[in-house]
């Protein structure tokens, strides 16, 4: 089972302080705790994709292409890359690019971004939001897939013999995850190219999660994938641990309280029984998180946001300490004990290789400006 | 005979509350007329005083509490529904917007709907007509043609008498039968249900 973390990427104010970190501050501090993950043991770093203020990572490749530099084994993912809004050509190339710097230790999450005016800054309408997301994903495949694509759709301008370069590492395009919190759609959407399922599972109460797994499961078994606990689940989760409970519940509090999304709303104690979300000691966010399976079965990769709400970087820094000391052991290897042999692990780069018999180089070679052939056959 | 639920909304804030007294007798009389037309009726009330923290919490967080989504399923899944609220400002008063904000907006599709108020005056009457009778024909209910206000003075002798009473059975006969007319409700729709064909989204079917 993969544990990491994952990033939304806001700049806000510590409301225990007032101070409000700068861009550049918070763009450091990322690439800090996705070092750290790798430091303790984590398997996975995913960044969010945010196109307005107070979000800083517009541009997913270019950190997680220096993070894959400074790392050696950490799996760098997003969370999400916006499939509604980006140029389907454009994530195509921008990812099969960093799956050759990371050595293939790249894959995404689609997601739909859910800020209305976010759309027409990129030419499109939020209305269209699954219709974009269909389509758009539809073509990404084949541009990792196919080397020449002829393409016509509603939302881009046609494809004329089209090659997207650099090809997909090996031959193997990353592995994709979709990620939704109540569109039935965008589960149907996984099951039906056998691709992974991504619940975000913070901010919102168990049963969507549930609900939304249960439907990817029974369509992905459907699709003829497998069978529907061999479907490929992730979670998102939220937690903030101390050694002592309490001082876990005293510390976060004033930052739960001001945070955005559920801020000046329920109570920290509403809420951490309604969602996912875990404040206590390490023993109880082992608990908690082990029960996840209980409502979602035997799953191949937990997230955690961490990072969130203000906390400050020394804080965060201590809770990846906590969490790849004192939890994530305890966890792989429960979940482990509990998982049927059926059941897979998540895909990487090296059993989606193994799975296509082998790496292949899918360099495609120019043709010839002046003899009109291949090089091969010019020489 | 069917078996019916009718959905008592009631959004006064003070205790006793008249708007509470009034959606009850709107309740009875529906119950009456609905067993005079062979039905058996289940009603449930619902005081939104008792849910307002989770009526906010839910318009700030995306999602109800437990409690508050088995209130909005009785809702949205009753067979008929009876929707009062004291005025305020000329309108209905803003914990009843709230909590009808959070009924999505093809939950009451065709749903018969009795509408009903309170106010400090009888000049708030066309509150009814200008403001509850628009919010419900935006979410395609069936909102029967008398609308019910209480004014201070209608209450004298405690009770709904003369004028107001005949309003009440008016509406509740032409509510009943609204329900009457209708197959039994199948409950709350299920948001997670999947309707469309993958095939179809794709735009690959029939091309």
């Amino acid at each position: 089972m993969q544990f990491g973390v994952f990033t939304v990427g806001d700049v806000t104010v510590d409301p225990t302080t007032g101070r409000e970190p700068t861009e550049h501050e918070r763009i450091k501090a990322m690439v800090t705790i996705a070092l750290k993950a790798e430091e303790v043991g984590l398997d996975v770093f995913a960044t969010g994709e945010h196109h307005n203020p107070p979000f800083v990572p517009s541009s997913p490749t270019t950190m997680l292409g220096y993070i894959a530099a400074r790392t050696k084994r950490l799996l760098l993912s997003t969370s999400t890359t916006l499939i509604t809004t980006n140029d389907p050509v454009k994530i195509a190339e921008d990812y099969a690019m960093l799956q050759h710097l990371a050595d293939g230790r790249v894959d995404l999450m689609m997601g739909r971004g859910n800020t209305g005016p976010v759309y027409p800054w990129f030419g499109q309408d939020i209305r269209n939001g699954i219709p974009l997301a269909i389509e758009n994903y539809d073509l990404l495949r084949r541009l990792w897939r196919e080397d020449v694509v002829d393409w016509k759709g509603r939302f881009r301008t046609p494809l004329q013999s089209f090659t997207s370069t650099p090809r997909p590492l090996d031959g193997v395009p990353p592995f994709v995850w979709h990620g939704s919190i109540r569109s039935p759609e965008i589960a149907e959407q996984a099951a039906y190219y056998g691709d992974g399922f991504f619940a975000n599972h913070i901010f919102w109460p168990k049963e969507h999660t549930q609900r939304m797994v249960g439907l990817y499961r029974q369509r992905f078994e459907h699709y003829g994938h497998g069978s529907a606990d061999q479907a490929i689940v992730g979670l998102g989760g939220q937690v903030f641990m101390r050694k002592n409970s309490q001082d876990a519940v005293r510390e976060f509090r004033p930052y739960f309280d001001n945070a955005p999304v559920y801020g000046h709303g329920p109570s920290l104690e509403e809420f951490t029984r309604e969602t996912p979300l875990t404040v206590g000691s390490p023993q109880q966010v082992i608990d908690r998180t082990l029960t996840f399976r209980e409502y979602v079965g035997d799953y191949q990769r937990q997230l955690f946001l961490m990072d969130h709400a203000g906390l400050p970087l020394k804080t965060v820094l201590e809770q990846l300490d906590l969490l790849g000391e004192e939890v994530v052991p305890v966890l792989r290897k429960e979940f482990d004990a509990l998982r049927p042999a059926h059941v897979p692990e998540a895909p990487t780069h090296a059993s989606l290789v193994a799975a296509a018999g082998g790496a292949k180089d899918g360099t495609v070679h120019a043709v010839d400006d002046v003899t009109g052939k291949a090089p091969e056959a010019a020489r | 005979m069917s078996r019916r639920t009718l959905a008592v909304v009631s959004a006064g804030l003070s205790q006793p509350s008249s708007t509470r007294l009034l959606a009850d007798q709107l309740a009875a009389a529906t119950g009456d007329e609905l067993a005079g037309r062979g039905e058996q009726v289940d009603v449930h009330h619902i005081d939104l005083r008792e849910h307002a923290h989770d009526v906010v919490n839910h318009l700030l967080t995306g999602f109800p509490s437990e409690s508050l989504r088995a209130i909005l399923d009785t809702v949205t899944g009753a067979d008929g529904l009876i929707a009062v609220t004291p005025i305020f400002n000329a309108s209905y008063n803003g914990l009843f917007k709230s909590f009808f904000d959070l009924i999505e907006a093809e939950a009451l599709v065709d749903r018969p709907v009795l509408i009903a108020a309170t106010g400090g005056t009888a000049r708030h009457s066309l509150a009814l007509e200008h403001a509850l009778r628009p919010l419900f024909a935006y979410l395609h209910a069936v909102v029967v043609p008398t609308a019910v206000f209480a004014a201070p003075e209608d209450w004298s002798g405690g009770a709904a008498e003369g004028a107001l009473r005949a309003r009440i059975e008016r509406s509740a006969a032409e509510l009943a039968e609204q329900v009457h007319r209708r197959p039994p409700s199948t409950g709350p729709a299920d948001p997670f249900a999947l309707t469309t064909n993958f095939e179809d989204l794709l735009g690959r079917r029939d091309t």
